[in-house]
Parts: C-alpha cells; structure tokens; sequence
C-alpha cells in the first residue's frame, strides 16, 4: 500500500504537507517523529478516520496491481482490510470483553436480530489466546488492568483478520512481559504476510522490531529507508533536524536566592498506590528548571498538585517564605504561582470567549474597583500583553476559536503572564504548535528567567529539556530518579533515570 | 492587520444576532394588524405586567444556564415562598414554647420570604456543587420537594384574602402585585430593575466573567484561580431568589396563596433564556436575550388569546416558536465558527511566518 503526496489542512496548521509513504507487505513498518509531526494524522488518513485535503491512497493486490481507493469511513477501511489500534483506548468499560470486541460487527443468529453471545465468546476467546491472554470474554472490561485492556484494543482490530495493522503508540501502557507478547504477536502477523505500521517514540523498540522505517518532521517527510541501513543517532537527528543542543536559544541563568519550594509532596493514587511520591525539590530566581518523565510519570500532577488542584495532594509548598498548600488555588495564584495546562484547549481556554477575555480571565481582579471592571484599564493590558507576545489577532474582541494553535498558547501564556507571578509553570508548553511559535515561547521563559522570575516547565522532549533548563529533574512512577546540572546532563543519564521503576530494558 | 468583512455578510450576522427582536417586532406587528385593541395602551401595560414574571424568573435563569446548569425548580420554589408569604400573612409565625405569635410588617415578611428563596437556592446549589449530582437530578429534587411542602403547609388549601389587618400592623401586600408608580406597574418596575442590575453584573463584573468563565470551561477555569463552587452556588442562590420574588408577586395579584402555584413555570421561563439565545450546554447567551424572549412569549400569549386562538393552539405554537428558535441559534453559531474559520485563513494567507 502507499500513500502519495498527502496533504491534511486543519484550521490554523497544516498537519501533512505532500507526504507519500509506503506500507510493506510481510513487514514492520515504523513511523517516528516529534509530538505534532502528522504521524497520528498521517494513520488516521489510513484507516478512513479523516480525509486527506490532497493526495491519494493506493492499494496494491497480490498481483501487484494498484487500486486507488479511498475510505470515507474507518468500515470502508476495514473492509479493504485496515485495521488501526489507536494510542488511547476506545473501549465501553462496562461492556464485557467479547461485546467489546465484537462492537457493531455482532455476531447474530435467528436473523438479524438476536446477537450471538456464545460464539462471539468463543472467537473471542481465540483470538485472546492467539495473542497469549487468557482473558474470560465475559469479563467487564472495567475490571481488567490497563495491559489487559490495550490487548483488547488489539484483539477488536485482529477480529477482521486486517492485511495492513496500524498501532499507534501500542506499547505506552504495557508491561515489560506484556511488550514481548506483543513483540511476539507482531512477528507472528508478519510471518502470516499481514504488513505492520508501528508508531513508537522508544527508539530502542523501533531499532529491535522494525523492519522500514520513514520519519516525519513538521508535517514532512525527511526520510524512507531499511532500518538496517540506518544509525540511531541517525535518526534522532532526523526526527529533530537540527543538532539538538544548538537549536533553542538555550543559555545558562545567573541563579540567586531560592524562590520555591516543595516538599514531600505526595499524592495518592485512587485505588492505592501513589501518583507523586515525597517530591521534594527548589527553584531559584533566575532558573529554568525542566522535569523530565515518560508518560504516567506524574509530571502533570506534581505541577496541578503545586496549585492546589488535588484536595487529597499532601505536602509544603513554599513561595518567597510564605506557605502555599494550605490556600485556594485563587490564593495561591494570587501570591505569585501560575500553570500554563498541558492541554489547552480542555484545561487552558475558553473556547466561548474573546482573546480578551480569555487573557484577563485570571487577573481580572486586578482591574477591579467595586465590583466595577475597568474597562479601559482591561483594554490597555491586554494591549500591552498582545504586543509583548507578538500575539496575531485582528482585534482583541475576537473569538479564541479562530487563532491557530501557536497563538492560542499565547494566550494561555498571556493570561498567564497577567497574573504577575514568581514562579511560572509550564506544562508541555510547545506541544501542538509550530516551530515560530515555539521560539516564541521560549523566549518568554528566558526572559521570565532574566527578570528574577522561576520557571519549572515539563516536557517529553527531551531535546528542549536540555537546551532550556538550567537544572533538569526526572520523575518516574511518581518519584524524583534524578536531578541533573546542564553540565552533567546526558541524553543517556535522563532516558535511564526515567525508566526507573518500569522495568524496561528492551535489548536491541 | 486590519479586518475586512464582507459587508454583505455582516449584514446577514446581523439580523442573525438580533433576531430575537425582530421576531419580537414581527410578533407585535403581526397582532396590531389583526387585533384593533393590541396596539392600546391598557393592553400594552397588561403585556408587560404578564411578560415581567417570566422576565424576572428568566434573569435567574439565564445565570443558572450560563453557568453551566439548569434550575427546574423555580416554579415550585414560587409556589412553596408565595404559601409562606400567605401564611405568615394569614397565620403569623407561631411560637408555641414561647406561646406567642408573630406578625410581620408587609416589607419584613417580604424580605424573610425573599431569603427563604435565596436559601432554597443555596440548598440546590449545594446538591450541585458539594455532593455532585447533576444538575437537572438536583433541582428536579428541589422541585418535587418545594411543591411538596407547598401542599403541607395548608394540607392543600389556599390562603384567601391577603389583605392583613391594621391592628396587626400587616396591611398592604396587595400593593406589590397590584400597585403602580407613575401608571405603571411595580411588578414591572421591578422587572426593569432587576434586569438592569443583571444586565451589569453579567457584563461589567468579574462575577459575571466568571459565570461565563465556568459555563465555558470548569477545568480551566479552576486553573485560572476562579472559586468554580462558589460561582455556581451565587447562580442558584440568585435564581432562588428571583423565584421567591415571583411567588410573591403571584400570591399579591390573586390577594391569596394556592400550593399548586407556579407549576410548569421553570419550563416557560427555560424556553425564555433559549429564545433569547442562550446555550443550554453553558457559557453563551445574554441578559438582554432573555429579556426580549421572555416578552415574546408574553406577546404570543395575550395576542393569541385576543385573536381568539384556542388555547391548545397557543400551547402548541409556543413550542414550535421554541423550537425553530433553537434552531435559527444553531445555524448562527455554525455561520460564526465558518466566519472565524475565514478571517482566521485570511489573517495567516497574510503572514507567511503561520503559513
């Protein structure tokens, strides 16, 4: 199969631009790239989710004949024999796992009316075992362990016997045993000539199972070649496209007194178990401080706990000697503590208002008297904001739905900002947005860093980590691993400490 | 970088944001065509007194709403406050361990029933906030329960004749529902007032931001520092307030208080808030709107009736009216998303740097 010259225009970015990519029969092919590259985009095309703005999608038979086709909807796709595990499970929890997997391609008897449960449990039952599960059909998928669950996601694709598998990210909340059956499944599939599209960001699995690999960059393709042809290092630098450590405008602070403070902050994780465990850490004035950590590490919780979000988070936090943990988030943002969300269209904007509304939203008291906004006073800020930011609106009065996604960040930084903190946190504050934007937000942390201010900014890249911080944490399983100078700091040293605790030592 | 709008376009979004009030104008012209006595002054004023009751529920409403959730027991909380008010009128407040009863002058009385209002709210406000149901489950609570002790407090019957006597020092409730001030109505006095103070706390203070702010996103409003619970409490409180003002007006123009008063008022003051633009699902809509929705209905109302419709039809009218409404409102918003999706691919063709 092969995808050729694909375009995807979303409102506000171009997620493809004249992407072609080619699928192998009998093999892995592996997709790499940043967060936001267009892999995702790229897959979705593939399996009927979304239509491409330009280009077409190519089927070869047996024979080597080609068949343009397209799928207007994921059923065509399937048809055709494209399966997609997505990255984020699309399961009905209180459905049980043979209903699951069985969803609108019930099995039915007697007509068309009466679903046939007993030999959908059966074949599901099969097809779990093919893949080494020895899962009950009839259990709730509510009631099995988030592993257990991605296998189901898998089974639900495996049902339909697909020729093209796509999975996006299937390894992200497996076990190490629970990864090998997979890897095992997989090879297995490729033996029986079904052509495999593995997405993954640990570049360690793609070098152990891969076959082809093609990586994307800013909605491009860089390149397409055998993965044994090529060198790791090689494709790190590929996927990033620039030597790492000399892109971001990365510059070393003048520290001074310590500013913040955390201490043994910890939060419990629902059903037992702890999300953050005892962190305890310090920013100084001047100092970017970057945390570093895979997916579920806590790192969007340690921040959100910082502010007061969890009621059940324990824990001091500590702003210029005045205690924060005991006060309302308000209270707390007040004294000088603000987070940039990591998702900001769900935690950061409001999607119902003005830019200038959404940049006052919390420091609208500031320009307060009574209960009487100001609004000229309001007005000048936001001005000012929208020029310090080189935000791009045409007037400040207009809706927030119509800014790209780059400047939407800037907004949610710009609202930030208004509140006049100490110490800024940031959540992933590039992902999603393109390369201008992102020199724009860091800009923004280094002059927060200039002016005395602290940052502490969370990221899955680790190339921004390094080039951006002053000092880098990693947390993993809820735990600080390691902390790290910018002098110290190794790509090798944070891969290491962030695995701590999982148990992942795949082998090449 | 400078806007330009199609004119011919924004013209269109015009008349789609205001229609509201052109469908009211339509509406009011329709029937001075029809009904020789519409355009009267006696008429008009009689309008007004009806339209203000379902303005005044409406302003409460259109918080609730905008905020996120849905007050369905405002009729019933009318209903329970004007039994009160009735009783208190009627009976006084007996306080049998002290062996005295008391008697309220008419604005004590009126200020005790407001409150009681304002607390039912809270109690709502609470279901909501601090044990989290939802807010439909909650105030569909409320409703049964207000109507519920509304029947208990006479067994069912009604409080006749609220008039008060002078030795007791009670007189003049009739005055609220009844009265005037230069000709015209207090009930509409009121309603003007209390929409004006709306109209500006919405608009011009962080309260109203806020209510906007949590309708739109809770998550991120509670990253922003805004006190989520407190501002949804505030919606319901004012709500219970405006139903407890309504309950008033209603036991002062009948001079008596009826248990099953008010029933099926939430509804009407619903379809107000939606007629005048409101988003059911939060964060969008306007005092104003509300407003003119709440005299449309008023309009639709006594000009049916003096056209001599029956009143099956009018009832089935002011559901297609709501419904067509809802969705001229769904057509605007997809015409609004298309026309900053425009300016937006304008703006960035503009600026090679996005591109």
């Amino acid at each position: 199969m092969e995808a050729r010259d694909i375009t995807k225009v979303f409102p506000g970015t171009t997620a493809l631009q004249n992407v072609n990519f080619k699928i192998y029969r009998g093999k892995i092919n592996v997709l790499v790239g940043e967060n936001g590259a267009g892999k995702s985009t790229l897959m979705k095309i593939i399996a009927g989710i979304e239509q491409p703005t330009v280009g077409t999608l190519h089927l070869y038979g047996e024979d080597g004949e080609a068949e343009i086709v397209s799928f207007p909807s994921t059923r065509e796709a399937a048809k055709k024999g494209i399966g997609i595990v997505h990255q984020e499970l699309n399961l009905f929890s209180d459905l049980d796992v043979a209903e699951n997997i069985f969803m609108n391609k019930e099995l039915k008897k007697f007509g068309s009316v009466y679903i046939d449960h007993n030999t959908q449990a059966e074949k599901a039952r099969a097809v779990l075992k093919r893949l080494g599960q020895d899962i009950n059909p009839n259990t709730l998928v509510r009631d099995l362990r988030l592993g257990q669950q991605q296998i189901v996601e898998i089974a639900k694709t495996m049902i339909d016997e697909p020729k093209i598998l796509i999975m996006d990210e299937p390894t992200s909340s497996l076990s190490v045993q629970e990864v090998r059956v997979l890897f095992r499944v997989i090879n297995e599939l490729k033996q029986q000539g079904v052509a495999i599209v593995y997405i993954s960001h640990r570049l360690e699995e793609v070098k152990e199972i891969g076959d082809y690999i093609t990586i994307l960059r800013d909605s491009k393709l860089i390149d397409c070649c055998r993965i044994a042809d090529i060198e790791m290092s090689e494709i790190i630098q590929k996927m990033v496209g620039r030597d790492p450590k000399k892109f971001f405008s990365g510059q070393a602070h003048e520290t001074g007194r310590e500013l913040l403070q955390v201490k043994n902050m910890t939060l419990p994780r629902f059903g037992g178990g702890f999300t953050l465990e005892n962190v305890s850490f310090s920013v100084k004035e001047g100092e970017i401080l970057g945390i570093y950590g895979l997916m579920g590490a806590g790192r969007t919780e340690l921040l959100e706990s910082m502010l007061g979000v969890y009621e059940k988070a324990q824990g001091e936090v500590w702003l210029e000697g005045t205690r924060l943990d005991k006060l309302s988030t308000k209270k707390r943002i007040q004294k000088g503590l603000v987070l940039i969300p990591e998702e900001r269209q769900r935690e950061g904007l409001f999607l119902n208002l003005s830019v200038e509304q959404n940049l006052t939203m919390a420091s609208i008291l500031r320009y307060v008297k009574g209960f009487h906004i100001l609004k000229q006073l309001e007005d000048q800020r936001v001005n000012e904001m929208i020029k310090e930011m080189a935000i791009k609106v045409s007037s400040p009065q207009i809706s927030i739905n119509a800014l790209s996604g780059g400047n939407q960040q800037k907004v949610v930084i710009g609202k930030g900002l208004l509140t006049k903190p100490k110490v800024l946190l940031m959540d992933e504050p590039t992902r999603g947005i393109d390369v201008g934007a992102k020199s724009d937000v860091f800009e923004i942390m280094n002059s927060m860093a200039k002016g005395k201010f602290g940052v502490v900014f969370v990221s899955s890249e680790l190339e921004e980590i390094f080039s951006m911080s002053d000092r880098i944490l990693v947390l993993s399983k809820g735990k600080i691993t390691g902390e790290f100078n910018r002098s110290e700091a190794t790509e090798e040293k944070i891969r290491k400490a962030s695995e701590i605790g999982h148990g992942i030592t795949v082998k090449a | 970088m400078k806007k330009k709008m199609d004119t011919r376009f924004s013209v269109g979004m015009l008349i789609l944001k205001l229609r509201t009030l052109i469908a009211l104008f339509a509406v009011v012209l329709v029937f001075a065509f029809i009904a020789p006595n519409f355009l009267s002054v006696a008429n008009i004023i009689a309008m007004l007194k009806h339209s203000a009751i379902w303005a005044i529920l409406a302003l409460g409403m259109t918080f609730v709403i905008i905020g996120g959730g849905i007050d369905l027991s405002v009729g019933s909380v009318a209903g329970l406050c004007g039994m009160l008010a009735g009783g208190l009128i009627v009976e006084g407040l007996r306080l049998p361990i002290f062996g005295i009863v008391i008697y309220f002058h008419t604005p004590m009385l009126i200020l005790i029933v407001l409150l009681i209002g304002i607390l039912l709210g809270a109690i709502s406000g609470l279901f909501v906030t601090k044990l989290g149901v939802a807010p439909f489950i909650a105030t569909l609570g409320m409703l049964y329960m207000a109507r519920g002790f509304a029947m208990l407090r006479s067994g069912g019957k009604t409080f006749p004749n609220l008039i008060g006597k002078a030795e007791l020092g009670n007189t003049g409730f009739p005055f609220l529902g009844a009265g005037t001030i230069l000709g015209i109505p207090v009930v509409v006095w009121l309603a003007v007032l209390l929409a004006i103070v709306a109209a500006y706390v919405s608009k011009k203070t962080p309260l109203g931001r806020h209510v906007y702010a949590v309708g739109g996103n809770e998550d991120a409003s509670v990253l922003s520092g805004i006190r989520v619970k407190q501002i949804k409490m505030a919606t319901y409180m004012f709500s219970g307030f405006t139903a407890a003002l309504v309950g008033l007006i209603l036991a002062s123009q009948l001079v008596a208080s009826h248990p099953a008063t008010g029933e099926t008022f939430e509804l009407t003051a619903i379809a107000a808030v939606v007629l005048g633009g409101t988003s059911l699902s939060g964060g969008r809509g306007s005092i104003p709107g509300s407003i003119v929705g709440a005299l449309i209905l008023g309009v639709l109302n006594d000009g049916l009736v003096m056209v001599g419709v029956s009143s099956f039809w009018q009832t089935a009218i002011k559901g297609m009216v709501v419904v067509l409404a809802v969705i001229i409102d769904q057509y605007q918003l997809k015409k609004q998303n298309e026309a900053a999706l425009k300016e937006q691919t304008r703006s960035d063709a503009a600026d090679p740097a996005v591109a």
